[in-house]
């Protein structure tokens, strides 16, 4: 159990190319919080930097009010869950389990209960003497999972631990590490490229871009108030739309705006709206349907009801609240 | 596999003849002669050859030469391969810690992989040289006497290194290529597990590398057993007092030098025993695909 702080972190390679920049992050002790952006925003670069697997060349990470910039990953008291489990492919999941407490001495006894109790709470018991091949994708996972909690750690690191896997049980494994990281109330830190995924597991997200943070927030909070066209565009699902302001030229409350953002489900059919827009293409989704088209010269997706009306075109109104604005340049949030 | 299907008859075999005509001619062929060389005994002059059982081999056993090639060749082949392969492995782990210059290294570490066992041994004869050789010039400096003519043990090493040298390379490209096929995932959840270097090496790395090191413990083994004549016959000529007359080297001693061919050709079938002995066990094994 320990609070994570992270004061001015940032890596600069030899060159002078940053992979990440100022990052200030400060994590209370059992939080979880992901960190969530595009393949190269330095996601993963910032975690391995708070695991100690790269260096740090700027600013500090400190696990429990101890700074270890320069302690060994060993000593850093982390587990960490790679992407492809980097399971020991020669030792059995029991001894797989083992490893780091035998490292560190643990006595026999002692690195038997917390193995059966890992086991247990994980259900791999019926496979604990096979070795890792001979097990399918999601109890490799698994078994990642329980050799991150038998060292009962000060804090978990996930390293996009479920992209692995496929989509189902991707959604049933987020559920069960959400849950045991409730159960067990240790501080974790969570990278993933998928929205979807840091918005269900997380308490707070932090939004990365280009090596910058974008937005730190709950998953309410970043959804309902994105604090850049960034953050708009990349969290939720399908995405929001962000349209020119004079492709609307008609409505009301845009301000200064250059940029205006509407998401899908904020958009509703009206005989009196003031936004046309025509129609190119469907998706049915079954309870409601994705519908792709055109306002001003801009493509917009709208999300209606399944049993909605489909002429050529469509009139539509939008409440002035559910309006975000953003400077054209910059893209920050104005209102 | 795919099946491929010919109409004519004789165009597989066709196809197949350079291959199989190479084979019977320099292998077969030979390999037959010797085994019927091995029950026969030539008289002096090569004119009348007469059949004798298994008096040749009985001879062998008899022979405390032969036994002691025996001994020889079993330190030789071990010293070779330990010293080859510990040697490529502690290369090997150094150029994988490298980033950029790893290709420069590599390059400049399979150099003596492209010179012939004849051409090290020459070279290696005049670096071991004990009048006009470097080698034990600066041994005699620092107050040790280096001299292969005469010295047993010395004659020993000098032609281990010479023959260990050629081969480092072999083993050290295979070597670079197991380890970085391990992902680094793997020795960096090793380091979070609280293992250090030296732990994730015997640990995690060399568990992992045991495919590799198998194949080139065979494949180094055959070696030092059989191809190093060329570097005993530029080198020691199996002396001083046989001290280095490993198994190859005897069979084409007495056999071609000696002219006894009758047990010349019983050497080469033990040798023949030897080699298949090694091919199964390494077949079997590489099957299994060792550790995990």
């Amino acid at each position: 159990m320990a609070q994570i702080t992270i004061d001015k972190l940032g890596k600069v390679y030899t060159g002078g190319t940053h992979a990440v920049e100022d990052i200030n992050i400060d994590i209370a002790d059992g939080e979880f919080i992901v960190l969530v952006g595009p393949s190269g925003c330095g996601k993963s670069t910032l975690l391995r930097m708070v695991a100690g697997l790269e260096s740090i060349t700027e600013g500090t990470v400190s696990i429990g009010g101890r700074v270890v910039n320069d302690v060994e990953p060993a000593e850093r008291d982390i587990a960490m869950v790679f992407q492809n489990y980097a399971l020991y492919p020669h030792m059995t999941v029991r001894q797989n389990l083992a490893y780091g407490l035998k490292n560190r001495g643990t006595s026999k006894p002692e690195i038997e209960r917390r193995v059966a109790e890992a086991a247990e709470i994980l259900q791999i018991g019926a496979f604990l003497d096979r070795k890792p091949r001979a097990l399918s994708g999601g109890q490799r996972q698994r078994v990642a999972m329980g050799r991150a909690i038998v060292r009962e750690p000060a804090a978990f690191l996930f390293d996009e631990p479920l992209s692995n896997l496929d989509a189902k049980l991707r959604i049933t494994m987020r559920l069960e590490i959400k849950e045991l990281q409730k159960r067990l109330g240790t501080t974790s830190i969570y990278v993933t490229h998928d929205q979807l995924e840091a918005m269900t597991l997380a308490d707070r997200l932090v939004v990365l871009n280009k090596g910058r943070v974008e937005q730190i927030g709950s998953p309410l909070e970043v959804y309902r108030k994105p604090a850049s066209a960034f953050v708009a565009g990349f969290i939720g699902s399908p995405a929001m739309n962000l349209i020119q302001a004079r492709a609307v030229p008609h409505l009301p409350g845009t301000g200064h705006a250059g940029l205006i953002g509407i998401r899908p489900e904020d958009l509703h059919p009206a005989t009196d709206g003031q936004i046309e827009m025509k129609v190119d293409a469907v998706e049915e989704l079954g309870a409601t349907r994705l519908v792709h088209g055109n306002i001003g010269g801009e493509n917009v997706t709208v999300t209606l009801p399944a049993d909605a009306d489909l002429p050529e075109s469509l009139r539509l109104a939008v409440a002035p609240g559910a309006l975000h604005l953003f400077h054209a340049e910059t893209g920050a949030r104005i209102a | 596999m795919k099946r491929a299907l010919f109409h004519n008859k004789f165009l597989p075999w066709l196809l197949l003849a350079p291959q199989l005509i190479v084979t019977a001619i320099f292998f077969l062929w030979p390999a037959a002669q010797a085994i019927r060389q091995s029950f026969l005994r030539e008289d002096a002059f090569g004119l009348r050859s007469q059949f004798v059982g298994l008096a040749n081999y009985r001879a062998l056993w008899g022979s405390s030469e032969y036994l002691n090639s025996f001994k020889v060749t079993l330190i030789f082949t071990v010293s070779v391969t330990v010293l080859t392969m510990v040697f490529a492995l502690l290369m090997a782990v150094a150029v994988d810690r490298l980033v950029r210059s790893e290709k420069v290294y590599t390059t400049l570490l399979i150099w003596p992989y492209a010179v012939a066992p004849a051409v090290a041994g020459v070279l290696w004869w005049f670096i071991f040289n004990p009048s006009i050789g470097i080698l034990p010039y600066v041994l005699s400096q620092i107050g040790i006497s280096f001299n292969w003519i005469y010295d047993k043990t010395d004659a020993m090493i000098f032609v281990v290194i010479a023959s260990a040298w050629s081969r480092i390379s072999y083993s050290f490209l295979f070597f670079v290529a197991g380890l970085q096929s391990i992902p680094g995932s793997l020795r960096e959840a090793a380091a979070i597990d609280g293992a250090g270097p030296v732990k994730r090496f015997f640990t995690i790395t060399l568990p992992l590398l045991s495919p590799t090191t198998f194949f080139l413990l065979v494949v180094n083994l055959v070696y030092a057993m059989f191809e190093t004549f060329a570097v005993i016959d530029a080198t020691t000529l199996g002396g001083p007092a046989q001290s280095t007359n490993i198994l190859v080297y005897k069979v084409y001693q007495d056999g071609f030098v000696g002219q006894n061919l009758g047990s010349s050709a019983a050497q080469s079938v033990v040798l023949m025993v030897i080699v298949i002995a090694l091919t199964v066990i390494q077949f079997r094994f590489i099957e299994k695909r060792v550790a995990y």
